[in-house]
């Protein structure tokens, strides 16, 4: 049994001898080469754009300017965090945007007028970790909804955050009819002074938004990697029969993965109110689109199933330094626009492409396999 | 050879390859084809029948070989070129749209046009034609989905003859028909055949081919085996070749002790949106160390039932009771945890997510027990996957490896595992055989026989005859959502199974 099991093992690691010959090969090809930069392609367009801006510009490479555009980055980033999960479950959430919105909208009406219980003629102040909070779960509570539209009533995900996208904008217009709420500074006899320190303060030097990124990338990467209910995302992105013949509860996935993408979308909202020190009804209109964009060059796609938290990542921050890019060296905000729409169009062909050539890969390592554990048989029967 | 050098042949496929990835699914193989003959084309589930007609039809390319027709090489790159030298395949499936109308249907793709649009009337008046010369009354309007499959079989045949046909490619047409259906198809066969058309015909079943076949051709494992004229062999001859031995090495069934029942069903029917049943008040019980084969034509039931069973069908009514207790009320987790699991139809459908790992598939219906407080434990999904591929034998040197880079046998093999991972006492098994090749097969039939010894009741289905007399230690019918025969290993008979998968034969019920 033991010269058995002894002999198979060399056939595995024969195997895999013969696999890292048959990769190392790929990648001394030039056309080996070309799997890696695609592999890391959202990199690599990442390092493209800061050289290029560098080149351009020699106000782009200093130290205050990477600090700026990543705190623009940590603006955006978790709301694209967030819809990671969604589109891993091969759905789609088009109204972070509007939730965003009416997260900044709600939490500044909070801070401006407090809460005003008309009945009984009084009025009720929240301190800020308070509105912090009430603003996340208002974000919870319009994913929530947006969930069980979704697997109550069957409706199509891209159809029930459209009609989200459009409600949700039209609470935060309501709540102050149209208007802003100018200053949220807060006042000490009500004990809700500091929201400012969300956008603009710092820890340890590093600027508030910049831990409350790296904190979402933490939690986030953690949850999709390393519980139960991100192999679930995954499972059920991947294929929604089989994860719902595993015994796991799809209904929950989904309405799971929607609370998640409008806390995350709350993040956003509150960190672009208190950096603005207002609200603004329309805050955060089409952020939707840069969202997605961000998720899609990350390497995710948009069928589900497949994709990494670290990817949205590196997209965000391909999609924000290439727009600061061109707001600093003056290019219209036009050209801004279609530049970015070419740069998610190329990102998507470039990903077909790629999985095209690693399945190839992936099928010859394979078909290696079974004939070394074949011809093991064969040597073990004789 | 006289025989086979007397026809005259119309089409020569010379040397055909074709990889899939990872799998060879023809090697080399030559295929005749002669005018105005029967060609059957036999061999197993995955022998690569359909692929090589799929070559013929121009809708799959070959890797390697080449086509000659009347004696020029061509180039069949679509189906629409095959189609202009007059090739038609019909799809096993049928492929018609039911929601159309039977001349809509036959003209799908070739609409006779005018100046106005489409020529509904003239259509409609050559779809009558077409169908008087099948000698079959079908009024063109019908819409489709409304016809019994036999008629809807009469009508992809006219739709195939609505051009010019030469070679006329038929896969296993016979699958759902009645034997009376199977007897009128058979009369449009010759008809065609007496118009000097070559028609290819596929089928499962071998009587059949005795039948109406004039040469058969057998393939084995992506490879031509044999060929012969009709009249010099028999259906034994077929089934040798096909399997390649004997049929009793291809399932070495050895004798278990049986125990206590567990799984019981009782009562379990299944409406249909319509009103009629799906499954009919269906009543059976497998026990400790049993596997029963479920046997049924396509359409029986076998998959609503499975399905059922493991609460997929919410609407069902009846009593299952899985080692005592009732579970009939239960999710589809909750079943699991009972020890009920089924291994579904179509790997790539139900069985497995794609995109995921071959040690993430095999965890996935387990990972409750693999968590604390929703964290996964890394090294205990790592050890306890690799414990269960390594007692169903996956072959893979790494359990991180995509699912999609194994075949099929062993991707089955991995369902397997996920099963046993969930410790099931009742394991459901959907046509577990389906697509797999020779060797996996006898190789998941051994690991189906070691659970059972091990205290495991088995239930699986199949359409194959050779299957379930070959596994079953005991053979149930389905017919018409119905158990309509039950036989034990000792006293099947084939003969007497087909009767009762027959669903013409049963009367209706009141």
């Amino acid at each position: 049994m033991s010269a058995q099991s002894d002999l198979l093992l060399r056939g595995v690691r024969r195997a895999r001898a013969a696999i890292a010959a048959d990769l190392i090969g790929q990648l001394k090809t030039p056309r080996g080469w070309l799997t890696l930069v695609l592999r890391l392609r959202a990199f690599v367009a990442l390092i493209t754009i800061v050289v290029a801006f560098s080149v351009i510009s020699s106000d782009y490479f200093t130290g205050s300017n990477l600090l700026v555009m990543t705190e623009h980055v940590a603006v955006v980033a978790p709301m694209a965090i967030g819809e990671t999960f969604v589109i891993l479950s091969a759905g789609i959430d088009l109204s972070v945007g509007s939730t965003a919105g009416l997260v900044g909208m709600l939490t500044g009406g909070l801070l401006n007028n407090g809460l005003i219980l008309h009945p009984l003629g009084i009025v009720v102040w929240f301190n800020v970790p308070l509105v912090i909070l009430i603003g996340l779960g208002i974000g919870a509570t319009v994913g929530a909804i947006n969930g069980a539209v979704i697997t109550k009533l069957g409706v199509a995900p891209f159809i029930a955050t459209l009609g989200m996208l459009s409600v949700a904008r039209g609470l935060a217009d309501l709540r102050s009819n149209g208007n802003t709420f100018p200053d949220l500074a807060g006042t000490s006899q009500d004990h809700n002074t500091g929201f400012g320190f969300l956008g603009d303060g710092t820890i340890l030097g590093i600027s508030f938004e910049i831990w409350v990124l790296v904190l979402v990338i933490v939690v986030a990467a953690y949850v999709a990697k390393r519980t139960v209910f991100g192999r679930r995302v995954y499972a059920v992105g991947g294929n929604e029969r089989a994860a719902e013949l595993a015994g796991i509860r799809v209904h929950r996935i989904k309405i799971g993965v929607y609370v998640i993408s409008g806390i995350c979308a709350a993040i956003t909202g509150l960190l672009i109110t208190s950096e603005l020190g207002a609200a603004f009804p329309d805050t955060a209109t089409s952020y939707e689109l840069n969202a997605i964009a961000a998720v899609v060059l990350g390497g995710t796609s948009l069928f589900g199933g497949r994709g990494r938290i670290g990817g949205t990542v590196i997209g965000a921050f391909v999609i924000s330094f290439l727009n600061d890019g061109l707001v600093l060296v003056g290019v219209s905000s036009f050209w801004q626009l279609i530049a970015q729409g070419l740069v998610i169009v190329t990102a998507v062909a470039v990903d077909e492409a790629q999985r095209r050539r690693e399945s190839r890969v992936a099928a010859s390592v394979a078909s290696l396999i079974e004939e070394v554990a074949q011809s093991n048989e064969k040597v073990l029967t004789a | 050879m006289t025989a086979l050098q007397a026809g005259s042949v119309v089409l020569r496929a010379e040397g055909i390859s074709k990889v899939y990835g990872s799998t060879l699914a023809l090697h080399g193989v030559d295929f005749t084809l002669y005018r105005g003959k029967v060609n059957a084309l036999a061999g197993e589930n995955g022998a690569g029948k359909s692929t090589l007609m799929g070559i013929l039809a121009g809708a799959i390319q070959p890797t390697a070989g080449r086509i000659v027709i009347d004696g020029e090489a061509v180039e069949l790159d679509s189906p629409r070129t095959a189609g202009d030298r007059g090739i038609r395949l019909i799809h096993q499936e049928l492929l018609l749209f039911p929601n159309l109308s039977v001349s809509e249907n036959i003209f799908a793709g070739c609409e006779l046009r005018s100046a106005a649009g489409v020529r509904l009337r003239e259509q409609e008046r050559r779809s009558a034609v077409l169908l008087e010369q099948l000698g079959q009354r079908i009024n063109p309007r019908t819409v489709v989905g409304d016809l019994p499959v036999g008629l809807q079989q009469v009508v992809a045949i006219c739709k195939a003859l609505a051009q010019e046909v030469r070679v006329l490619i038929m896969d296993e047409p016979t699958s759902a028909l009645s034997a009376r259906e199977v007897e009128s198809l058979f009369s449009v066969v010759r008809g065609l055949v007496a118009s000097n058309v070559a028609v290819v015909y596929i089928s499962h079943r071998l009587e059949e081919i005795i039948e109406i076949g004039d040469f058969v051709t057998v393939l084995r494992d992506g490879r031509l085996v044999a060929e012969a004229a009709v009249p010099d062999i028999d259906a034994h001859w077929i089934i040798e070749r096909m399997i390649g031995h004997d049929p009793e090495t291809l399932f070495p069934h050895e004798s278990r002790p049986v125990g206590a029942a567990l799984l019981e069903v009782s009562d379990v029917s299944l409406l249909r949106p319509g009103g009629n049943h799906r499954l009919d008040r269906v009543r059976f019980s497998v026990a400790a160390g049993e596997i029963v084969g479920l046997y049924g034509l396509m359409g029986a039931g076998r998959t609503e039932l499975l399905e059922t069973l493991v609460g997929l069908q919410p609407r069902a009514s009846g009593q299952v009771v899985v080692d005592g207790a009732h579970v009939e009320h239960k999710s589809v987790g909750e079943r699991i945890s009972r020890g009920l699991f089924l291994v579904p139809e179509d790997r790539q459908r139900g069985g497995l997510v794609q995109s995921l790992s071959v040690k993430q598939n095999i965890s996935l219906a387990s990972l409750d027990s693999l968590q604390t407080f929703g964290s996964l434990l890394g090294r205990r999904e790592v050890s306890n996957a690799n414990r269960v591929a390594t007692a169903v034998g996956v072959k893979v040197a790494d359990i991180d490896f995509p699912v999609t880079s194994l075949s099929g046998g062993n991707q089955q093999k991995v369902v397997v595992a996920k099963a046993l991972l969930t410790d099931p006492k009742v394991l459901l098994m959907d046509d577990p055989m389906r697509g797999i090749d020779v060797g996996a097969k006898t190789e998941l039939y051994r690991i189906m026989q070691r659970l059972a010894k091990q205290g495991m009741a088995i239930l699986f289905t199949s359409s194959d005859l050779t299957e379930v007399l070959g596994m079953a230690d005991r053979i149930m019918v389905i017919a018409s959502g119905r158990i309509t025969g039950e036989f034990s290993r000792a006293e099947a008979d084939a003969q007497a199974i087909v009767a009762a998968a027959n669903p013409r034969a049963i009367p209706q019920a009141a």
